[in-house]
């Protein structure tokens, strides 16, 4: 076989992956986005109108659920980022080996875990009579109960390996002769994260961030066990997946513009060249 | 407050004359008063013939278990294959897929079936069990019977009430304004249904408290009676302490604390196994939910499929699935077998039709007003679907 050959070998099994299934569904999941339901039988019909974007964009209940989701994924990612630049410094270049691998194991841990079964863990800890309000007690603090804070908490508790991994495994591949060097001119501890370790470590943070951001946008079991009355995208999609399909499929359009906009923002920077 | 049942009799003949009349299809013009469901006219099954070998049903949890099922299986040969489903929703979609023979569909979901052509009517006379000791209050309902056609098999019925903590909720509630007023002194402590229908829960109270806006059946409301639902809604919003579709989300929200009163079901209240949470049905009355076995149009099994109605409507299995769901049976006979039974059936008001004439059972909202009013556009369940996601905002 020519080199050519191998190559479309190569191939074969992820480009059909790719375009069969994965582009495939997701194209007719858009077409439906223009198609039509009939209000009584909720059955879809096929034809072609703009109303389901243009209820999207003039609905003020679907509007307002779109910016408090996008906010809830930026609120999750850099509350992340705040978790996971410290803790990888620690880890990398302060923790010692066995401590290391403990702090690696309990970062991992959660992942092996059911997806349901954390959630559900989060809405046993922020009950009222909860573990939460419990240890907190003598503090005088209560906790924010199922509100919109404790969905940030949640997805921030599901979504943050995918942050603190690639971070950890950035900073520990930085030269510790540079941190000697920023020592030796003079700078400290935040200046030296703020001026070496941040610019050295960004790809690793976008690439984190892609995770914890698109992953946040497209949640919804969240909202429904710890966020009291809060409403997210997917909240919509679900209400609508069954009994009105084309609506739900243009409301899905959302996070994939987001997920674009946020990408094509992020290349801008260079970011993901290096990635 | 005027008798369900008459009302709901009085829907049922309005919908009679006008499906025996003129009702076109695709007639959007109600303004005439025509019900504007076209019901596309399946074919009944005539006579019994042999077993299939399985029937497929699409149930909601705890309809279908081995314990009944399995004797059914020795005794006809029919392998029962069950799939749960979690809402009406997802149940109309599983039946349009014509994998399923049977469903336990609910009121809300019943009229959509019918009038999508996806259920059969059904031939009663092959159902023997469906005979007179079927509950009052379950026969000829609106959201089964189209056209004097019967298309379900009554299973039980549960009425949505207010439950409450009686060691925060010292008194008990004789009205849902606990529930529903901005100055409720529970404000943040109150858990709503996390559904469209919930609309109708809005609406009811609307019907005690607000008369002037002329709602007649929490299922015929206008536009202008959506909206003032709507408007309750959210001001519900501002008090809620959280939404539930999920049971075990509805009593850990009890029993975790962050709740004290809200809508629920008997079942849900048992099963936080705990004295303090009591119920109570309001004055102003409550919805509820009814379901039946309905035969899809296209079943493979059609002789399976009546053998299952049938032996699950006897009054054994018909009340072993009621206790074992935590409903009220759709046969008054069940009550009548043992003590533990009685016991049941007292406890779920199953024969007590006074009880249950307060209750508003789920039906579909469709656009012709099933009180009878023929001067307005009534709102469809779609409407009432977007509608209800501008409530969370």
């Amino acid at each position: 076989m020519n080199r050519r050959g191998h190559v479309a070998a190569l191939l074969a099994l992820p480009m059909l992956w790719l375009v069969g299934i994965y582009i495939f569904s997701l194209v007719m999941l858009l077409i439906t986005a223009f198609w039509t339901t009939d209000p009584f039988t909720s059955k879809v019909e096929p034809g072609f109108t703009l109303r389901n974007f243009e209820q999207i964009l003039t609905n003020p209940a679907y509007l307002s659920t779109a910016v408090r989701t996008l906010l809830i994924a930026l609120a999750v990612t850099v509350l992340s980022i705040l978790i996971s630049i410290p803790l990888g410094i620690f880890m990398a270049k302060i923790a010692r080996p066995w401590l290391r691998a403990v702090l690696a194991v309990a970062i991992t841990l959660p992942l092996w875990a059911g997806y349901l079964v954390k959630i559900l863990a989060m809405r046993v800890t922020f009950t009222d009579n909860g573990f939460f309000n419990w240890a907190m007690e003598p503090f005088g603090v209560t906790g924010p109960g199922f509100s919109q804070t404790t969905v940030v908490l949640t997805l921030t508790y599901l979504w943050l390996p995918y942050m603190a991994v690639p971070v950890y495994a950035a900073i520990r591949q930085l030269p510790p002769n540079l941190f000697d060097a920023a020592a030796d001119l003079g700078s400290g501890a935040g200046r030296t994260i703020r001026t070496v370790v941040l610019p050295l470590i960004k790809p690793a943070i976008i690439a984190g961030s892609v995770f914890t951001f698109s992953l946040s946008l497209g949640d919804y079991i969240a909202a429904k066990f710890v966020g009291g009355s809060t409403q997210m995208i997917g909240s919509i999609i679900a209400s609508n997946i069954n009994l009105n399909p084309p609506i739900a499929a243009a409301f899905s359009v959302v996070p994939i513009a987001f997920v674009v906009i946020y990408l094509l923002s992020v290349q801008r920077t260079g970011a993901l060249e290096r990635m | 407050m005027r008798s369900r049942l008459t009302v709901g009799a009085a829907a049922v003949s309005v919908a009679v004359l006008a499906l025996t009349g003129c009702a076109a299809a695709g007639d959007e013009g109600s303004a005439s008063g025509e019900l504007v469901i076209d019901v596309p006219d399946v074919p009944m099954h005539e006579e019994l013939g042999d077993y299939e070998g399985s029937v497929d049903i699409v149930a909601w949890s705890g309809f279908v278990e081995p314990a009944w099922s399995d004797a059914f299986t020795e005794d006809t040969g029919c392998v029962v294959n069950r799939r749960v489903a979690g809402t009406s929703d997802e149940m109309v979609q599983l039946m349009r897929t014509g994998d399923y023979d049977l469903v336990s569909a609910s009121g809300d979901a019943s009229l959509r079936l019918i009038a999508g052509g996806d259920v059969a009517p059904l031939n009663l006379d092959l159902i023997p069990n469906f005979g007179d000791d079927i509950v009052e209050g379950m026969k000829g309902q609106l959201y089964d019977t189209i056209n004097g056609k019967s298309y379900g098999v009554p299973i039980g019925r549960g009425a949505n009430i207010l439950q409450y903590n009686s060691e925060v909720v010292t008194e008990e509630p004789t009205s849902w304004s606990v529930a529903w007023e901005a100055d409720s002194p529970y404000a943040g402590e109150v858990i709503a249904y996390d559904a469209p229908i919930y609309i109708a829960d809005a609406a009811v109270y609307l019907m005690a408290h607000e008369p002037e806006l002329g709602i007649e059946n929490p299922y015929a409301l206008d536009q202008e009676q959506l909206d003032a639902a709507i408007e309750l809604l959210k001001q519900q919003n501002g008090i809620v302490s959280e939404y539930w579709a999920d049971p075990a989300a509805q009593i850990t929200s009890f029993v975790g604390g962050n709740t004290v009163l809200g809508t629920s079901w008997e079942v849900l209240r048992k099963l936080t196994e705990d004295d303090a949470f009591k119920s109570v049905l309001p004055e102003e009355g409550s919805t509820g939910w009814s379901d039946a076995w309905m035969l899809s149009a296209e079943s493979d099994s059609p002789n399976c499929a009546y053998a299952w109605m049938d032996y699950t409507s006897s009054p054994e299995v018909n009340g072993a699935i009621a206790m074992n769901f935590g409903m009220a049976p759709a046969n008054a006979a069940f009550c009548e077998l043992d003590d533990a039974a009685q016991a049941h059936c007292d406890y779920y008001n199953a024969t007590d039709e006074e009880y249950f004439s307060k209750v508003w059972f789920w039906t579909t909202p469709i656009e012709q007003c099933i009180d009878g009013r023929t001067d307005v556009r009534c709102t469809n369940f779609q409407e009432w679907t977007d509608a209800w996601l501008q409530v969370k905002g």
